[in-house]
């Protein structure tokens, strides 16, 4: 069984990907032994209208996969009334957690209104998901071009914010493991492993960082699933430290939630 | 040889959300049959102090996730494009200490380049013609595949029944000044028509480069070295067939795992995985392999 904290509904604006239909999505997570998955929207990358975004993503996780799905709404907060958007997941759609996308929503980790989002979204234990990537620069579509998110001025943020979950999304070799290390040092900070590379890379991340900190992330469906899956087999590690990767870590934040 | 299915790991069970027992690849993964061969590795970014060390370490990590056999190059130099000769040879050495200590699971490809096109000549001839290498690169150099320095190189090849492995990218932020693109691999492909031609990453914007080298036949697609993005190997089945698609990794700075992901993710028939995963490029290198009298 596998907690999956890293999937997308709706389409990717650049591509069809097999499993971007929620039936299909469901059905190849189901086959790989998936038994929760939090999901987020590639429409709350580009639309505006994030309330709908956020209705639809809610729906979809309802009608689909009975309880499988766990929605994770979208914020943007350089939209106007953001706030009333964290209230809607939070107490409308009853969701455990948002998921945040500077680099698509135009801010940085030191604007102020970032530290804003935090601070509410802690208040209202609310999961927060910050994902740091969507697709390798350097394949990216000359038409929109979004280098991954600049890190460093997490830790000092999250250091502020009480009682904070964070959750670090698609960590690309992009981003600097020095600071993947300080951010997760700085409070409880977790992060996926869909983008961690090199060979066994899994077993080497777990010499840097905390063991607890690692969640199960497939990226599903941009990526091909068996890849975070293929990653756990590759890294060797024992099988307390899979179910930790796989499950249980995943489970202490839900938890939490 | 681990046999796939046999991965089983199971997971923790009961709590709050009281999930069932169940392994991570249960009835899911490939079959063992598949016989997985990476044509696309090398000693870098892999734990270890001597070449013997860094193949271990990759052996141990090839029977977790079932590949059969790595081709390897380019030892574990930081120095990317290595200058003078003397580099290139050292490199060539670490790959065939690895190849000694590890016979039953790597062959050996020859490092050379075309901004040296006297010494790569003598060192094909060392590593290939005398030596225990199968296959010429990744070659990955001070100058682009499409220079007239390479036609030697590729009249060696055709005559020796060898194929070239080839680093070439399309890289959306800009490629290094030296670096080739799927289209000069078409443009060498050209020349030489008997040439049999690997694009390593083609393009790493596969979408475009699968359609750069579509109508040379004599291209390969290779699959290592970028994202496991969701509909690459479709695309590659459909636009290419399942015969002009190779699987590779680029360890050590990528995983197995994210490049298996392609082929065995992808919605494609199990006998176009067979090819991919190791069925073409046993093929392709049946010709030097059955001349070294080496197993196929």
């Amino acid at each position: 069984m596998i907690i999956d904290t890293n999937v997308y509904l709706s389409r990717w604006p650049f591509r069809r990907l097999n499993g971007d239909e929620p039936e299909w999505l469901v059905a190849k997570l189901i086959d790989a032994k998936v038994g929760q998955a939090w999901a987020g929207s590639f429409e709350g990358l580009l639309e505006r209208d994030i309330a709908g975004v956020n209705t639809r993503l809610a729906e979809t996780c309802h009608r689909f996969g009975e309880g499988m799905l766990i929605p994770f709404g979208t914020v943007n907060p350089k939209l106007p009334d953001w706030q009333e958007d964290v209230q809607r997941c939070h107490e409308e759609h009853t969701m455990l957690g948002i998921r945040l996308h500077p680099n698509y929503h135009g801010y940085k980790l030191d604007d102020p209104v970032f530290a804003d989002l935090l601070k509410l979204a802690a208040e209202r234990r609310l999961i927060v998901q910050l994902a740091l990537s969507m697709e390798d620069a350097r394949t990216q579509s000359p038409l929109m071009r979004v280098p991954a998110v600049d890190l460093a001025p997490l830790a000092n943020v999250v250091k502020i914010t009480a009682g904070l979950r964070l959750e670090l999304l698609n960590c690309t070799s992009q981003i600097g493991r020095e600071d993947y290390v300080a951010a997760i040092a700085s409070g409880d900070v977790s992060m996926d492993i869909s983008m961690v590379e090199g060979v066994a890379g899994l077993a080497r991340l777990v010499r840097q960082v905390p063991l607890s900190r690692i969640l199960f992330g497939s990226y599903y469906p941009f990526y091909y699933f068996e890849s975070a899956v293929l990653k756990v087999q590759e890294s060797g590690l024992d099988d307390a430290s899979q179910e930790a990767i796989c499950v249980e870590n995943a489970r202490r934040l839900i938890a939490f939630a | 040889m681990l046999n796939r299915r046999t991965f089983m790991k199971t997971l923790g069970a009961g709590g709050a959300l009281a999930f069932a027992k169940a392994d991570v690849r249960d009835n899911h993964g490939l079959d063992a049959s598949m016989r997985i061969w990476d044509q696309h590795s090398h000693l870098g970014s892999v734990p270890g102090d001597t070449p013997e060390e860094r193949m271990g370490f990759l052996a141990k990590c090839m029977d977790r996730v079932g590949v059969e056999r790595l081709i390897l190059s380019q030892g574990y130099s930081d120095d990317r494009h290595p200058n003078p000769p003397e580099q290139f040879r050292l490199e060539n050495d670490r790959v065939m200490r690895a190849v000694r200590a590890f016979p039953d699971r790597v062959y050996g490809s020859v490092y050379i380049s075309p901004a040296l096109p006297e010494f790569s000549i003598q060192e094909l001839n060392r590593c290939v013609r005398d030596g225990p290498m199968v296959m010429i690169g990744e070659i990955e150099a001070d100058a682009r595949c499409n220079v007239a320095a390479m036609d030697p190189i590729a009249e060696w090849a055709i005559a020796n029944d060898v194929v070239v492995l080839q680093h070439e990218w399309l890289n959306a932020l800009g490629n290094q000044p030296t670096e080739s693109t799927p289209f000069d691999v078409v443009e060498l492909a050209r020349r030489h028509p008997k040439l049999q031609i690997v694009c390593a990453h083609t393009g790493g914007n596969w979408e475009l480069g699968i359609r750069a080298i579509r109508s040379t036949k004599n291209v390969y697609c290779g699959l290592a070295g970028s994202d496991p993005t969701n509909g690459y190997v479709e695309m590659a089945v459909r636009e290419l067939g399942a015969e002009r698609v190779i699987y590779g990794s680029d360890v050590g700075g990528r995983s197995f795992a994210s490049q298996i992901a392609k082929v065995e993710g992808a919605a494609i028939s199990d006998s176009d995985k067979k090819l991919i995963l190791g069925g073409n490029l046993r093929r392709l290198l049946a010709p030097v392999l059955r001349k070294k009298d080496y197993k196929i």
